[in-house]
């Protein structure tokens, strides 16, 4: 789905959990597009970062999930709309070094609880709701100055 | 110091990237961790890990770092070569161990990426 009006430009995507082999696909394609739209550099790494520790999260820890992009000449936003367990304590699941990733997934090189932390920092705004049995929504958006 | 200059120095096998071995390694870091690099390298820098799966290439990918190695003469996959090469990340391969090969760089005056967090004075790893 794409739109584009004068203002802003959206985007969505879909990431798909426990497909470990396609985990990071939707935040390489955010940054190659970012790149070719001439964002600012720095800008889009802190973007790609997030959105790929986002990305991990889903997929190891949800069902699926929805993605939203936002371009407009001020702000990227970005919405992560998952379908999964949620989140039982959000405050101490943003403490750096808490995780509850399984010893398959630290394998891969994850599960150092740093992801919602990073996130967080790379954002210039950050919210998280999330209901338990039900899912978990990341929005977060990063000014274009 | 430039990648082809590494990869005399670490003995290394060049798995992709042959054509981006003129590229500066400026600091590095070494880590198994991809959270970790993600929240605190820089980009440009060198990645020395023991862990080498396509998660590894995306990480390298989406923060922006200069070359792969891969210590303890681990291979890498087809499918992780294949994306390394998709994504121009270079990857290398190098007998020496994590200690050894970060020992050797460190040496030549290759500065770390990853700030301390602990250092007295410090702001911590913002
Ligand atoms: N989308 C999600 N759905 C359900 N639980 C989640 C989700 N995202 C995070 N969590 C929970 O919050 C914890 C902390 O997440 P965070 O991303 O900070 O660290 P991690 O994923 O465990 O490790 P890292 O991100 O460093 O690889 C996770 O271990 C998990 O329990
Ligand atoms: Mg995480």
């Amino acid at each position: 789905m794409k739109r584009v009006t004068e203002k802003t430009f959206s985007q969505s995507f879909s990431i798909v959990g426990r497909e470990f082999f396609d985990a990071g696909k939707v935040s390489t394609e955010i940054k190659t597009m970012l790149k070719e739209l001439g964002v600012d550099a720095g800008i889009i790494r802190r973007i790609a970062i997030a959105m790929y520790e986002a990305e991990m999260n889903v997929v190891m820890y949800a069902t699926e999930a929805t993605v939203t992009l936002e371009l407009s000449p001020k702000a990227i936003r970005i919405v992560v709309d998952d379908r999964g367990p949620g989140i039982p304590d959000v405050e101490l699941a943003m403490q750096e070094g808490y995780s509850t990733a399984t010893t398959e997934m630290r394998e891969m090189g994850f599960g150092a609880g740093m992801g919602l932390p990073n996130i967080k920092k790379n954002a210039d705004h950050f919210r998280i709701d999330s209901v338990v049995g039900k899912g978990t929504r990341l929005e977060i958006s990063i000014s274009m100055n | 110091m430039l990648l082809s200059d590494l990869q005399g120095l670490l003995m290394c096998e060049v798995f992709s990237g042959e054509e981006h071995l003129d590229r500066p390694v400026i600091y590095g870091c070494a880590s198994d961790l991809m959270s970790d690099v993600l929240a605190f390298s820089r980009s440009g820098a060198l990645l020395l890990t023991g862990l080498v799966n396509v998660q590894t290439v995306q990480t390298a990918y989406i923060a922006e770092l200069t070359a792969i190695v891969v210590v303890r003469g681990k291979k890498p996959d087809m499918t992780v070569q294949a994306l390394a090469l998709e994504k121009g990340i270079p990857l290398l391969g190098t007998p020496y161990s994590m200690y050894e090969a970060c020992g050797i760089l460190y040496r030549a005056g290759i500065p770390p990426t990853m700030e301390r967090s602990t250092d007295p004075g410090s702001t911590g790893s913002k």
